[in-house]
């Protein structure tokens, strides 16, 4: 890959969280305007991972390395990386007292752009009613999770990071945040792409799969899925080990 | 400039619009200092006031059964760097009547100014009363603010007031609002002030659900930074039964500014139930790194999520 296609490189990195190492030695690799997709069980450090590519308070690596764009962004703020285009969708969206939808929508945008926001209530399939409602607990927890899409859609993102965006949203709805997703990457963002579910890799044009704060395989999507639905459940790492065997022998 | 036309400045600064205080259809007061500079009834409502040596008397009475369409605007100031405003003022709303007002109180020039208000309200059987007050006090923190109503809701009456007072420095602020709702009441109090420098904030509310079936929220949204020092005392009583009330306090601390809140919840009917909630801290991190992920610095993020709070 040239250096210039790649938009975030994860070199080495380790994480650890309230005494437990969650990331060990993480390396990833994720092309520009692309959809890299990384897959994983519940505990096996993909929030984590997101949150420390963000900067998140109390994700500070222990070791490693990210680069976004070139540029060892590994100790800059969250506000800076929020400023150099890089923005999280959280799995469980905060909720704001007070703060109307249509202000939420535009904090992110450089330039004030109401056609954008409007553009991005409408892709996530909610209608402009919703504009003056606040972003608070009024709102279900899959209006929020929209909104959290739409505000991410808004932005201009160079690189979004999604955080388990399927979550608590009728499956019937994967479809539009699948079309969400493209539209994103057909404008020119790179779309990060955090779930525990297979279905969604379908999305991607790449896939990861982490297991217990490693990325044990990076590819074709078909084939990591494959791997996830054949190797990953539950279990502790002797388990592991042995199925991972198993698997290279198949 | 004549002084109706500085009270208008003044009034547009602090976020009002003065076409309405020059609209006959609107019904309207504008007090400057202890003169009396404008007052405008209309049918149906009727306003009257008296000067005081420190301030002004206001009667304001609605009749039974009318409903006044646009709200009506009162506008309260001080002007000068020092004074005393003292406002009485009694207001009268008839059965089934229902009204909005729109209160501005500026003080832009203040260092020394002293404002008092001493309010009795009663909301007639089946009336409706929203009352909205917004201060603006300049930048010196030198306004003393003794807002003290005393409210009483008939059977079916409701009643709901805002305080908002977050443009400027709050100076010494002590908010006491009590209200008594009888059967199938309604009563709202709903206070937002923000604090900073060496402001002292003291915000009581005390609502009594003393009829069936009556419903009260008695909320609270402070938000001090600097040295500044907010208390709020948050009460609401269930007297009888089917009574439903609840207490809800939020307060946002920062820099070295020290909050309190005591909610006090008191049961005297078996049937009734009286609820509160109260949460004390610093911005929540959750919200500040979701507008820090936008690209927001993180005292911009701060400000979104205070303003948002404080209804600005």
């Amino acid at each position: 890959m040239e250096t210039d296609e790649r938009i975030l490189q994860v070199i080495d990195l380790w994480v650890t969280r309230e005494g437990r190492q969650i990331l060990r030695g993480v390396n990833l690799t994720v092309s520009r305007q692309s959809v890299h997709a990384v897959l994983g069980l519940n505990g096996s450090g993909k929030s984590t991972l997101a949150y420390t590519l963000m900067g998140s308070a109390g994700y500070i690596p222990s070791r490693g390395q990210i680069l976004f764009e070139g540029q060892e962004i590994t100790s800059r703020s969250i506000s800076e990386r929020g400023k150099m285009g890089i923005t999280l969708a959280w799995q469980e969206p905060a909720r704001f007292e007070g703060l109307t939808v249509e202000r939420y929508l535009s904090l992110g945008q450089r330039k004030p752009d109401t056609q954008r926001v409007w553009a991005a209530l409408e892709a996530v399939r909610l209608e402009a009613s919703y504009l003056q409602r606040f972003v608070d607990e009024s709102l279900s927890g899959g209006e929020r999770k929209r909104i959290e899409l739409a505000a991410v859609y808004a932005m201009s993102p160079i690189l979004a990071i999604l955080d388990e965006p399927d979550s608590g949203i009728d499956t019937l709805s994967l479809d539009d945040i699948a079309q969400v997703i493209h539209r994103l990457a057909q404008e020119g963002s790179t779309v990060l792409l955090i779930s525990h579910r297979d279905e969604v890799v379908a999305i991607a044009d790449a896939a990861s799969l982490i297991c217990e704060g490693q990325i044990v395989q990076t590819g074709n999507p078909d084939k990591v899925c494959d791997r996830y639905a054949r190797c990953c459940r539950p279990c502790d790492k002797a388990e592991r080990v042995e199925r991972e065997v198993e698997y290279e022998r198949l | 400039m004549s002084d109706f036309e500085q009270i208008l400045q003044a009034y547009e600064e602090s976020g009002g619009d003065p076409k309405f205080l020059k609209s006959p259809k609107v019904a309207s007061l504008v007090v400057s200092g202890n003169q009396v500079i404008g007052a405008n009834s209309i049918p149906g409502l009727t306003m009257t006031a008296e000067q005081l040596p420190d301030g002004v008397k206001a009667q304001v009475a609605v009749d039974a059964g009318v409903r006044i369409e646009l709200p009506v605007h009162l506008c309260f100031g001080v002007l000068p760097a020092e004074g005393i405003q003292r406002i009485l003022s009694e207001f009268e709303i008839g059965a089934g009547a229902s009204v909005e007002f729109i209160a501005h109180c500026t003080f832009p020039n203040a260092t020394h100014v002293q404002h008092i208000m001493e309010g009795k309200i009663h909301v007639g059987e089946g009336a409706t009363m929203r009352y909205k007050e917004t201060h603006y006090h300049g930048q010196t923190g030198g306004v003393e603010v003794l807002p003290k109503a005393r409210v009483t809701v008939a059977k079916g009456g409701r009643y709901a007031s805002t305080f908002g007072l977050s443009r400027g420095r709050a100076g010494k602020v002590d908010f006491d609002y009590e209200v008594d709702v009888a059967e199938d009441g309604v009563a709202e109090l709903d206070a937002k002030v923000m604090g900073y420098g060496d402001d002292e904030i003291i915000v009581r509310e005390t609502i009594r659900l003393n009829g069936e079936r009556a419903r009260g929220l008695a909320k609270s949204r402070i938000a001090v930074r600097d040295q500044a020092r907010s208390e709020v005392f948050g009460t609401t009583e269930g007297n009888a039964p089917f009574a439903r009330g609840h207490v809800d306090c939020v307060e946002i601390v920062r820099d070295q500014a020290i909050a309190r809140a005591t909610p006090l919840v008191r049961v005297t009917n078996e049937q009734a139930q009286v609820t509160h909630e109260a949460a004390i801290g610093t911005v929540d991190k959750k919200q500040l790194e979701t507008l820090m992920a936008r690209g927001l610095d993180e005292e911009a993020g701060v400000e979104v999520i205070i303003r948002g709070m404080l209804g600005d």
